[in-house]
């Protein structure tokens, strides 16, 4: 296959994680430099971005910095890494037209993105993988990560136990409560799960509890973000490393369909499987590309996460982005449904993209969540994440009022074998998917 | 606004600069408490600052609540945790400064999160403090690659930006940060979040020792420290020691005793520390 031949040659890896623009010609003529030129040697997206952390963290950030620019010169290390996207992950991953979604939105063509068939359920593999050879090269023997669906936690434990590195997750107590199957499967793969007690007992506070294990630890451990959010080069590295999700879609498409795509769409909270699918894609002027937030119960401060779309410049975990806040710059508390959207920041280049004008971003709530989740595992036999399908309501939508010769590509991130429990839960059904006796 | 004012009067950074002066000729170091704003309300916050002063601290660091602080340890999280609780506000830590500023002879440093003083606009920041009396700032999430703008602002406003050096801060790197650090510098004694800690870390007296060969501003130094057998060592060496989880312990503590009884208690507590510092 054209594609397997592709992806083998450690040329194309080395050049598509250098990322430049010379592997995507814009498909319109500009004077401004592509989009897709960013960050700066600060980690600026624009006015985004930056590291805003204590000192303690400053020189391993450097050292990150440099492992990772000279990874990515390293054939040794694109092949490695391809390898094991190939035959542990399992890529590429299928785009698969979702004929029975399309015939009920009765317009544009819906397509799915299946990064929920990658080894452990979800896109945030490509990055663990990354991100674990980084710390194999800095010879540090021990990772911590956070998580907040527990999708990144189980794909940072499967990394370390495939490299045999040390692991310990920290995840909000709540979501260890919503999202017990990947809890048990991370202890499973011989990870530390410590459930973190302080403030909304979610994702943020997850992330502040491995900053501050990570202040103590530094010199001997390497932390794993999970999202492209945090301070420079995190936003960078983990975009890269997701990156593989837009440029396998651009080849597919091209293959499959002859042509790119009209729309895609992927569900934001800190921005992970958006940015690696819409990265490749920016450039593109002519491929519209539309981030969907967390609405959670409504727009009103305190019951959603959609930071895009209700917050304001400020200084979150490392970096200057949009963030949920008060006047103060007290980090507002959020809500969503989706424990992978529960955050009430987003990565600094989303913030880029949104007042560049090339993204839009907009939000779902947890109903119309719920609803798409039903509608996705009823007519197309896949049960999407929770997080995922924000993305999918949206698509629904917007797929019905666009023409039949249109493409609408959603990034199907993850799947919902996790969320299972938790939705038959809020339905107050019994685990077997019954009414529960009164 | 700053701009209109910069010599009506006295730069605190001088202000600083005198204090350690007089402590060098008393032969003492400078014990330096740090006290959450608003834990557990601002009154009480007023009344500690009242008691550090008399108990001889040569100068206190305020701590601004912030929702998320991740280079400080549970005791002075849970601080911040209850001060917003009871309704911590800038506003709030801008006028208890005012009061505290004309009651107390010890220069204030706010220590504040970057992500606050972003949010309200630096100028603005800035200019609010120095109006307050306030005698600079420890930001502990502001390298010296971002810090330019809060710099500037300072400087035209004669408010010390006091920097920090810490174990992994390689040489080349401390000699920089102690080139910017104005009024003095903190050197961060371990590799970690604050926090009392038993020992002190291996190494730290030859770090003060050899940043004291680069730089002529006073170092103090922080983190982990809570006892005064702790503070002598370090006082033997440097200019100076802060001592915050420690002092918050106490305020964690002020809820189930009389305020009268709790002030004396830390009272006597931070004036044993100052004690220690008498080299």
């Amino acid at each position: 296959m054209p594609w397997q031949a592709t992806i083998e040659d450690d040329r194309f890896v080395r050049r598509s994680l250098t990322a430049t623009a010379t592997t995507m010609t814009p498909a319109l003529p500009s004077a401004a430099p592509p989009l897709s030129q960013v960050p700066d040697t600060l980690g600026r997206f624009g006015r985004f971005g930056g590291r805003y952390v204590p000192e303690t963290l400053s020189a391993a950030l450097e050292q990150l910095e440099q492992a990772y620019n000279e990874a990515i010169a390293d054939p040794a290390f694109a092949s490695e890494l391809d390898g094991l996207l190939s035959a542990f992950v399992g890529r590429p991953t299928p785009l698969l037209f979702a004929k029975r979604l399309t015939e009920l939105a009765g317009g544009a063509q819906i397509y799915f993105k299946r990064e929920d068939l990658s080894h452990t359920g979800a896109h945030k593999i490509n990055n663990t993988l990354g991100q674990g050879l980084l710390a194999l090269r800095m010879g540090k023997r021990r990772i911590i990560a956070e998580t907040g669906a527990g999708q990144h936690g189980v794909a940072t434990a499967t990394a370390c136990a495939r490299f045999g590195l040390d692991c310990v997750v920290y995840m909000g107590a709540e979501d260890v409560r919503r999202q017990a199957p990947n809890v048990r499967n991370m202890r499973f793969m011989g990870a530390e799960v410590r459930p973190v007690e302080s403030g909304s007992r979610t994702l943020r506070d997850a992330i502040n509890e491995a900053m501050r294990d990570w202040m103590g630890s530094v010199e001997t451990t390497h932390y794993i973000i999970g999202s492209v959010v945090g301070p420079h080069p995190f936003p960078r590295i983990v975009r890269d490393f997701q990156s593989v999700i837009g440029r396998e879609t651009v080849e597919q498409c091209q293959r499959q369909l002859g042509r790119l795509p009209d729309t895609v769409v992927a569900c934001v909270g800190g921005g992970s499987n958006a940015a690696g699918m819409f990265y490749p894609f920016v450039d593109h002027h002519d491929v519209r590309l539309v981030g969907v937030e967390a609405g959670g119960r409504s727009g009103k401060p305190g019951d959603h996460a959609a930071s895009l779309s209700y917050g304001s410049p400020g200084i979150l975990h490392g970096s200057l982005s949009y963030v949920l806040q008060d006047a103060d710059g007290q980090t507002a508390d959020v809500h969503s449904v989706s424990a992978g959207l529960d955050y009430p920041g987003v990565g600094p280049e989303h913030s880029y993209w949104r007042d560049a004008g090339r993204v839009e971003y907009t939000s779902v709530t947890d109903a119309e969540a719920l609803d798409a989740f039903d509608l996705v595992a009823q007519r197309e036999g896949i049960l999407p994440a929770l997080e995922t399908s924000h993305a999918l309501a949206w698509a629904m939508e917007e797929a019905g009022r666009r023409p039949p010769q249109e493409i609408l590509v959603v990034c199907m991130s993850g799947r919902g074998d996790k969320d299972a429990a938790e939705i038959a839960r809020l339905r107050g059904l019994s685990a077997d998917g019954t009414v529960a006796p009164a | 606004m700053s701009a209109s004012a910069p010599a009506a009067s006295p730069s605190k950074v001088s202000v600083l600069a005198d204090v350690f002066t007089t402590l060098r000729t008393q032969g003492r170091a400078a014990l330096a408490p740090f006290v959450t704003a608003g834990d557990p309300e601002m009154e009480t916050t007023l009344a500690v600052l009242e008691s550090l002063d008399r108990a001889g601290a040569s100068l206190c660091e305020l701590g601004v609540p912030y929702s998320d602080p991740i280079a400080d340890g549970p005791v002075i999280q849970s601080s911040y945790t209850r001060a917003l609780a009871a309704g911590f506000t800038l506003e709030r830590l801008f006028e208890l400064s005012r009061q505290a500023t004309q009651r107390v002879k010890m220069p204030i440093l706010a220590m504040a999160s970057y992500s606050l003083i972003y949010r309200r606009g630096i100028d603005r920041f800035v200019a609010d403090a120095k109006a307050a009396g306030l005698t600079g700032f420890v930001v502990p999430d502001l390298p010296i690659e971002e810090s330019d703008q809060l710099d500037a602002a300072c400087r035209q406003a004669g408010l010390a930006l006091v920097r920090l050096v810490t174990p992994t801060t390689p040489p080349e790197r401390a000699e920089a940060i102690a080139r910017k650090s104005t009024g003095f510098l903190y050197c961060v004694s371990v590799a970690g979040v604050t926090g009392a800690r038993t020992d002190l870390p291996a190494g730290l007296i030859e770090r003060v020792q050899w940043l004291r060969t680069k730089t002529d501003v006073p170092i103090l130094v922080g983190f982990g420290i809570s006892s005064p057998e702790q503070a002598r060592a370090v006082a033997a060496v440097a200019d100076g020691v802060i001592v915050g989880s420690a002092v918050v312990r106490h305020l964690a503590d002020a809820a189930n005793h009389p305020r009268e009884a709790f002030l004396r208690g830390l009272e006597g507590y931070v004036g044993d520390l100052v004690a220690a510092t008498a080299r």
